[in-house]
């Protein structure tokens, strides 16, 4: 294969841009599916059944408040699909569990999906993620 | 034979298809000058509870001039929908006579001469005397303040807030919820609240932050015309994003749709036959809540300063929208029978300040609580040759003179004015007094800082703030328009996203292109971070006035906006 100069210009461009993107975005979003192919072994994933309670916007990225709440579910697994480091935390439930729900604070590094996963009883699993912005405001009136 | 009566009067059953004729009509009469007091009050009594919708005054509690926006851009679902309707089309939509009453209160074509025609807008006294005619009619009608009601003067800003307070006390206000309250800081409304506001402060959506836990009643249940009438209050959800949350320390709030559904069924489950939500979202997210929550009959829309002539109806739920600054009440006639809302009867009363005598009683207190300021509010600081207004999506005379301001006196390469959407307008070739400038300026955190940012965060800061109006879910929306730009212009494209609207960003003095990696001097004000320096806005503007004797403020053509 031969390089022309146009090509060579192409694939600086590409090059370029691809530097441009933090790093760390890139390596989150292959984070996000390895953690989501690991938790649920590659099977499909539904819709019904879970509920991702979490703000629009974040009042403060530093501690965003965060509920989940699947019943009947073994365990809920969550991940911030943006941060460096996805994984927020696995919520296992056992068999006397009242009800299978779970609130906690995670910190997010900018505007991010907040996905969360649930396994069922019956080993089907069901997903629910929401947009959460992360924003520097100021000029709402 | 359609009466007299019939004309000033938009009647619904709660199903029915609204069209805009009788209003039509009832403009016809007012472009008559035929406007008398019992035209505008005018109402056909029905049903057995009447509600009363006042919201967003900004403090004005006496007549002013409010010029509507010409740009009020909607975007997803909203696209071309009330309120997104401004100029020719909002009067074709709602069949306002050309150069009528209606036109002059509602929009914004030839504002200046019919403003000149048709009188101030407004004012305690003259709302006093529409909340007692209403209660003439129906004497436990409910009086509702969608809040905004303690900032926006210089008056509310010297007393925080009391002179708002009394004045809603006195005229026999039920209940309230709130947004601008909070920048008097936590402690002075957990004063006003215990100690002088003499009715619930409502807050459905207000939570401690640390326990996660209801901070404020969330609802207050009302005995009217012998049915049980819930009330749910819902504060601006972005308080701590669009204001300064140091100033309120511990609260957290959020639009919070799975609460509000569990209040709507609390309230359902205590004996609620009617449910209305006094809301402080903005319309577009009230559109949605509607859309989403079942159960509510009524949502007394606020926040976005919208006045629609007609409620909007989403599924069972009526929209109302009642303006800002007391250019208007709303009434609602509500008929509650077998546990449901059967009928609405609605009308948009704009209090025309010439027309609506005077409530004698109010205006002895408005001028008791203006009194120890009155040297200072009519002091003269200038003229202005051209109108001085604030709305719009991305620019309006006040925060152009704002930015020319500091650009000038805080030499600065860019200026940056928040896009509120509170604030005065002042008439062609009138004086600017003290009060003037105020009713632009006057809030808690106004210190006019002086820094230097880059040109990549100048973008970033646009490209923010573009989403918080554009951003085609309205729950991601904070309500404000778009940060006012002064030194610099740019092109935005609203239907991109977030970080691809904003483009061609260029100095105005040298016309280069902003450069990410160069720094600028940006001077501006009411910064959300804590100690912030420089001197109030008002000062930094006031000078400028001076130095000018007659502001003429240029046509602002640096914004090119792609909508298509």
């Amino acid at each position: 294969m031969q390089l022309t100069r146009r090509d060579a210009l192409a694939l600086g461009g590409a090059a370029l841009s691809l530097a441009a993107l933090p790093m760390r975005a890139l390596a989150a979003t292959d984070m996000v599916g390895e953690a989501i192919t690991a938790f649920t072994g590659g099977a499909d994933v539904g819709e019904r059944g879970i509920t991702l309670t979490a703000p629009e916007i974040a009042e403060n990225g530093n501690t965003v408040p965060i509920e989940v709440d699947a019943p009947g579910a073994a365990a809920i697994m969550v991940l911030a699909a943006g941060n460096p480091n996805p994984d927020v935390g696995t919520f296992n439930f056992g068999p006397l569990a009242a009800s299978q729900f779970a609130s906690t604070r995670i910190r997010l590094a900018g505007t991010q999906d907040v996905i969360a996963i649930a396994k069922m009883a019956d080993g089907s699993f069901v997903r629910a993620s929401q947009e959460v912005k992360v924003t520097i405001g100021g000029c709402g009136g | 034979m359609i009466s007299r009566r019939d004309f000033l009067q938009a009647a619904m059953a709660a199903s029915a298809i609204y069209g805009g004729s009788a209003f039509g009509n009832w403009s016809r009469l007012a472009a008559q000058q035929a406007m008398t007091q019992d035209d505008l009050l005018s109402f056909d009594t029905s049903g057995n509870v009447t509600l009363i919708h006042i919201t967003d005054i900004h403090a004005q509690l006496v007549p002013t001039w409010f010029r509507e926006p010409e740009i009020n851009l909607g975007v997803g679902e909203a696209l071309g929908q009330p309120p997104h309707i401004t100029g020719t089309d909002f009067l074709r939509r709602y069949g306002i006579e050309a150069n009528s009453a209606l036109q002059y209160a509602l929009s914004y074509p030839d504002f200046s001469a019919l403003a000149r025609q048709y009188g101030r807008m407004g004012g305690a006294d003259r709302i006093a005397t529409v909340v007692k005619a209403i209660r003439a009619d129906r004497p436990d009608a409910l009086l509702l303040d969608g809040g905004d009601t303690w900032q926006g003067s210089l008056t509310a800003l010297r007393t925080q807030g009391q002179d708002m307070v009394n004045v809603f006390n006195a005229l026999g206000t039920d209940a309230m919820t709130s947004h601008w309250e909070f920048t008097l800081g936590l402690d002075r409304v957990t004063d006003i609240v215990d100690n002088h506001l003499q009715f619930p402060f409502l807050g459905a959506n207000i939570f401690d932050a640390e326990w996660d836990e209801p901070a404020y009643e969330p609802y207050q249940m009302f005995e009217r015309g012998g049915v049980q009438v819930a009330v749910i209050g819902q504060a601006f959800p972005y308080m701590p994003i669009a204001n300064p949350g140091y100033m309120f320390p511990g609260l957290s709030f959020g639009v919070r749709q799975e609460r509000m559904a569990e209040v709507v069924a609390e309230a359902r489950a205590a004996g609620a036959e009617a449910v209305v939500v006094l809301s402080h979202n903005g319309f577009d997210v009230d559109r949605k809540l509607a859309a989403n929550v079942p159960g509510i009959d009524v949502i007394l829309t606020g926040h976005t300063h919208d006045a629609l002539p007609e409620p909007l109806l989403v599924g069972k739920t009526h929209l109302i929208a009642s303006g800002s600054h007391g250019k208007f009440v709303s009434r609602l006639d509500l008929d509650v029978r077998d546990g449901e809302v059967k009928g609405v009867n609605h009308k948009l009363i704009p209090i025309f300040s010439d027309v609506i005598a005077p409530d004698s009683e109010m205006t002895a207190l408005v001028e008791a609580e203006r009194a120890p300021f009155k040297d200072e509010l009519t002091e003269v600081l200038g003229r202005t040759d051209g109108l001085l207004y604030r709305r719009g999506n991305f620019n309006g005379t006040w925060d152009d003179l704002i930015c020319d301001a500091l650009l000038e006196e805080r030499e600065a390469d860019i200026a940056l004015s928040p896009g509120f959407r509170w604030g005065a307008s002042v008439l062609p070739d009138q004086d600017i007094t003290r009060e003037d400038l105020m009713n632009a300026t006057a809030m808690s955190y106004p210190e006019a800082y002086r820094s230097e940012m880059t040109g990549e965060l100048l973008h970033t800061i646009l490209e923010d703030v573009a989403d918080n109006l554009f951003n085609p879910d309205p729950y991601y929306q904070q309500g404000g328009d778009m940060v006012r730009v002064g030194g610099m212009g740019y092109r935005i494209d609203i239907n991109q996203p977030q970080g691809s609207r904003i483009t061609e960003m260029t100095l105005l003095k040298t016309g280069e292109r902003i450069d990410p990696t160069k720094t600028y001097v940006v001077a501006g004000w009411a910064s959300v971070n804590p100690e912030v320096e420089g001197p109030p806005i008002w000062d930094v503007v006031e000078a400028h006035i001076r130095r000018q004797g007659t502001v003429s403020v240029s046509p602002n053509d640096s914004v090119q906006v792609v909508t298509g």
